[in-house]
């Protein structure tokens, strides 16, 4: 395990919407990387930094996924949560629930992987302008939010941020550095709290949903970036309607099962959307009839 | 400026848009308490008879389970209300509540709450219809809990994969 943290990079410029390389690599095929440092930052997730092993991948933006390739045992969607670095390293904080996400956990510094990507809508930071920002993060949903929540923090003016964290427990919190230094930063408002706390716990304990309700300034002229399991997303988008937050100034990232990133397959489809292309990020306007369709 | 019960009950959410009439009547029960790290508020069993509006700091509303130990629930901070017992029968705390900072509150006195509901319906009908929404929503915070939301990802979401 490499101790090594992520350090926040700006990112390279965007040169696009669709993956670079010639011939289809990067978009149809895999670009070679290499793990340089693996990082444990839970007991079941884990931040790989990977450097490209030829040409790179088009740059990312924050909220924006790759297809990350185990060789020999497949490929999963997986958002970054820091860099592009302008050498191309990137990094992505992966939890362990599956096989393939079991395999890259398990990569070591010099492991090959595939990558494909950017794919889809990532965060959109110039609909938030100088708005006071709610950012709301629900376990594993603070990965793709990490580099947007960067770009805030840095955001000059007025506008306040102010980042709840809601996690399962204090064990499964990541970026614990990244938390402090928000904090510590007084550019950002930050509250954590988990579901189950062990005796001695100082912090918050409750759903997530509770730190809203304690945030006085949140209205009409607040907006708001969300990414975390589905009902946790439905009912925090829903509080901040609510508190008169406009949904179009709601961006939610949704879960599905992106496969192809290309919008051929069909499999990430919600309503009308294919969410690797329309998402992963959307404004809560957009998707909220098609949420409150029931799944079974 | 000294601050009084009454302005603080103003600037308090749960009370937010109450009349001026009415918070002058609530005013007469409340009193203003700080409670340091450790200290109770609640004891689940003894009789229920205050409630606390919290202006700063943080309160651990816990279960004692017996030989399983005393389990964290909830915690409740600045705007939140902690006690809602003292307003149904039998008036017993069903919880353990402990300040886990120092902690200012308003705290009201229930059996005078009563009084004056009994005295003014419709000040008890608002009441009520103020603890209920909080009901309502710790009741649904509560289920999400439960859920263990975070537990279970779906595969193939950015970020997480399968």
């Amino acid at each position: 395990m490499g101790s090594e943290p992520a350090t926040g990079h700006e990112p390279a410029p965007a040169t696009g919407v669709g993956p670079g390389g010639g011939d289809g690599v990067g978009l149809t095929v895999p670009a070679r990387y290499r793990v340089a440092d693996a990082r444990r930052e839970t007991a079941d997730v884990v931040t790989l930094r990977i450097e490209p092993d030829g040409e790179p991948v088009a740059p990312g933006t924050p909220g924006r996924f790759h297809m990350l390739w185990a060789p020999g045992v497949g490929e999963v969607p997986i958002s970054l949560s820091d860099g592009p670095a302008p050498d191309g390293t990137q990094w992505h904080t992966i939890r362990a629930v599956g096989a393939v996400t079991r395999a890259l956990c398990a990569l070591g510094p010099g492991a090959p992987l595939g990558v494909r990507g950017p794919f889809g809508r990532g965060w959109d930071l110039d609909a938030v302008g100088g708005r006071d920002v709610v950012v709301v993060a629900g376990g594993i949903g603070l990965v793709p939010l990490r580099p947007a929540i960067r770009a805030l923090a840095r955001r000059e003016g007025p506008g306040r941020v102010a980042l709840l964290v809601g996690a399962r427990s204090p064990d499964d919190l990541c970026f614990a550095d990244d938390l402090e230094a928000w904090a510590g930063g007084g550019r950002c408002e930050v509250a954590v709290t988990v579901d189950r706390a062990p005796r001695g716990w100082t912090g918050d304990v409750g759903f997530v949903s509770n730190l809203i309700d304690r945030l006085p300034w949140v209205g009409e002229g607040t907006a708001a970036l969300c990414c975390g399991p589905e009902p946790m997303m439905k009912v925090c988008a829903r509080m901040l309607t609510d508190r008169g937050v406009p949904a179009t100034a709601v961006q939610v990232s949704l879960e599905r099962n992106m496969a192809c990133g290309l919008a051929h397959c069909g499999r990430c489809q919600l309503g009308g959307r294919l969410l690797c292309r329309d998402g992963p990020v959307v404004t809560y306007a957009a998707v909220r009839a098609d949420l409150e369709v029931p799944q079974r | 400026m000294i601050r009084t019960v009454r302005d603080l009950l103003e600037d308090h959410r749960f009370f937010r848009g109450l009349d001026g009439e009415r918070l002058d009547l609530l005013a007469g029960c409340g009193r203003l308490e700080v409670f340091r790290p450790q200290a109770r508020l609640l004891r689940e069993g003894q009789p229920a008879d205050r409630f606390f509006l919290v202006r700063s700091g943080r309160v651990l509303v816990e279960i004692d389970l017996g030989p399983r130990g005393v389990v964290p629930v909830e915690t409740v901070g600045a705007g939140d209300v902690l006690g809602w017992s003292w307003i149904v029968p039998p008036y017993r705390y069903r919880f353990d509540a402990v300040a886990t900072a120092l902690t200012r509150t308003i705290t009201m006195d229930g059996a005078c709450l009563r009084d004056k509901c009994e005295q003014d319906p419709a000040l008890g009908y608002d009441l009520l219809r103020r603890f209920a929404g909080v009901l309502a929503h710790r009741l649904a915070a509560t289920r999400m809990q439960l859920c263990d939301v975070y537990g279970y990802p779906l595969a193939g979401a950015p970020g997480t994969g399968p």
